[in-house]
């Protein structure tokens, strides 16, 4: 038995320490946000934020989490209430398929939370591990782009590590 | 009284004939300048651009994101920081004005246009043995590129190494020319691939360790060297891989940037694959011979640890489940690619192979461990998740320590946790580099609407 900190919550997880958070997450904690694409760390589908960080869950074993704060996209915002990264990628339409949306969404975030100003290069340069088969590229800059500029203005609520 | 004026006669004539070689050591004529001339032979300038390639010119005179050749790349040395030349036909910023014979000069002895000593991080000091035809192929090459105004940023040298006279003392300790002399007993192949790596190519510049004054150490030719936090391996007969090295795995190696009994180029090396990428199979093949040559003959003791690494790699035995956090950490985050039975690029190499873990350094390790290896623009090659935000130091340095132990089968490093440190902060700076790049495409107007 561990404790795993998700979305500020503490949760008794029985697993094997070895296990991959990814599963944890979906199977016992039914967040399914993230999802399983390679399991080798090599497309970001699966990426969550770890203590501010973007993480690859499928290669993150919970021995390595001992103490850390996870995030997943549902603890930034609801259909209801949605945080600017989401509202975003809707304005912008960004999912074509979707399967790739929340880990490109969850590594936006912790790049917008590092740098609330970052350039094209920069997004580019951040992004470049997450991959999406449809090609909607274009659109996910830009929606990166606009969260930033959600992320400035009062408008936007502030949720979890965003506040500015 | 007349021997005092002999001997002030004598001291007089010894302080103007030093003065006199001094002079002659130090000064260098300038040569005119020229209009930037702009018409060449396409085959000599095609020629020039291979020949740029091995030379990897790219690599220190182009910064990340900026214009090609324009220079401004900080090079750190113990001395203080030197930053590379703008090498485009720019003919106020750049070489535009230099005649030929000027830009063989600076090849040949390290000198600019205007006379000037050139520091030898520009390393002339194997550039000296670049032959007057390939000199003008590269400047016909040099010369046709784009040119870019870019005024050169200012060194920061401490006294006494700002002083540029200085430079000329150390050309007479350490440039040799004509260092690199073909022996008539030895094959054609043998002959380019020495040309190429004394030359052209630097090898020497990383992979051989510096003396206190900034020289290649001629007594310790490729024995290994630090750049720019990486570890340039020994390529010499001490060189720490687990497999030894021949003319084949360094042919592959060096035209694919990977070979599966070695493992993968990365930090710097990566670099000079990428540009060999372009360069003819028949010089690959003929630096590949060379290098093999000085790797050396394959002793029995390393043949031996050769099997013994071979048959870990294919014995098939996953890590076991110990309390040991560096074996579970292995276990559950790396043993999943790096113990499949998926040779390279799609899986990790067997770690037994990897000469990271039993070289004498382990900052290549911490590197790769904290990084991972990004897919490079037009670079084939295997791919592998960083861990820096997901693994603690503490998670690192257990991990680095089970590793060198189990595969690297050597002494455990020392000092780890300050490798590990200057590895984050590394990555962190290569980070801020690339954020560097032109920033095109963040203007909203300038983009394409949905």
């Amino acid at each position: 038995m561990m404790t795993l900190k998700v979305n500020g919550h503490d949760h008794e997880i029985d697993a094997d320490p070895d296990t991959p958070l990814l599963y944890v997450l979906r199977d016992d904690l039914k967040l399914n946000a993230a999802k399983f694409g390679c399991g080798l760390g090599q497309c970001g589908s699966c990426t969550v934020i770890v203590d501010g960080n973007a993480v690859l869950s499928c290669v993150t074993p919970l021995l390595l989490l001992e103490g850390k704060q996870v995030t997943t996209l549902e603890g930034l915002g609801t259909i209801e209430a949605p945080a600017p990264i989401q509202r975003a990628f809707m304005e912008e339409q960004s999912a074509q398929c979707g399967y790739c949306i929340a880990g490109m969404m969850m590594r936006a975030q912790a790049l917008l939370q590092k740098n609330p100003r970052p350039t094209d290069a920069q997004i580019r340069s951040e992004m470049e591990l997450n991959l999406c088969r449809c090609g909607t590229h274009m659109r996910i800059l830009r929606a990166v782009h606009r969260a930033a500029r959600l992320m400035q203005t009062a408008e936007a609520s502030p949720v979890q590590g965003t506040a500015r | 009284m007349a021997s005092s004026r002999v001997f002030a006669g004598i001291a007089a004539g010894l302080v103007i004939a030093g003065a006199v070689a001094a002079f002659a050591v130090i000064w260098r004529p300038a040569i005119a300048a020229i209009e930037p001339p702009r018409s060449f032979d396409a085959s000599l300038v095609r020629h020039g651009r291979d020949l740029a390639a091995i030379g990897n010119c790219n690599n220190c005179h182009t910064l990340r994101g900026g214009k090609d050749f324009a220079g401004g790349v900080a090079v750190p040395t113990p001395f203080g920081t030197i930053y590379s030349s703008n090498i485009t036909p720019d003919g106020e910023t750049g070489i535009g004005r230099w005649p030929e014979a000027a830009f063989r000069r600076a090849m040949r002895s390290g000198v600019d246009r205007e006379g000037r000593h050139l520091y030898p991080t520009f390393p002339y000091d194997h550039f000296t043995n670049v032959s007057d035809e390939d000199d003008r192929a590269l400047y016909a090459y040099l010369m046709t590129r784009p040119p870019v105004h870019a005024p050169a940023r200012e060194n920061q040298l401490s006294f006494p190494f700002d002083q540029r006279f200085l430079i000329a003392g150390w050309k007479l300790l350490f440039l040799r020319r004509d260092a690199y002399l073909p022996e008539a007993t030895t094959s054609a192949e043998w002959s380019r691939g020495a040309y190429l790596v004394e030359g052209l190519a630097h090898c020497g510049a990383c992979h051989t360790p510096r003396n206190g004054l900034g020289a290649e150490r001629a007594t310790a030719r490729f024995a290994g060297a630090d750049v720019d936090n990486w570890h340039a391996y020994a390529i010499n007969g001490q060189s720490p891989a687990p497999v030894p090295w021949n003319a084949d795995t360094l042919f592959a190696y060096l035209r694919q940037g990977w070979q599966v009994d070695h493992g993968l180029a990365r930090g710097p090396m990566a670099e000079v694959v990428a540009n060999l990428s372009t360069v003819p199979d028949s010089d690959i093949r003929a630096i590949a011979v060379y290098m093999a040559n000085i790797f050396g003959v394959t002793t029995p003791e390393r043949r031996r640890r050769a099997d013994e690494a071979r048959a870990q790699a294919n014995s098939g035995i996953a890590a076991s489940q110990t309390s040991d956090l560096g074996a579970s950490i292995y276990a559950a985050t790396c043993a999943g690619c790096h113990e499949t039975d998926r040779a390279l690029p799609y899986g990790g190499i067997n770690l037994a192979l990897s000469t990271a873990l039993s070289s004498p350094d382990a900052r290549n390790a911490a590197n790769i461990i904290l990084s991972g290896v990004r897919p490079s623009e037009e670079e084939r090659g295997p791919i592998m998740p960083g861990f820096a935000a997901s693994m603690s130091d503490d998670q690192v340095a257990a991990l680095l320590t089970y590793l060198r132990a189990r595969f690297g089968k050597q002494p455990p490093w020392t000092g780890i946790a300050t490798t590990i440190a200057d590895a984050r902060r590394s990555q962190t700076v290569s980070l801020q580099t690339s954020a560097a790049l032109p920033d095109a495409a963040a203007d909203a107007t300038k983009r394409e609407k949905p």
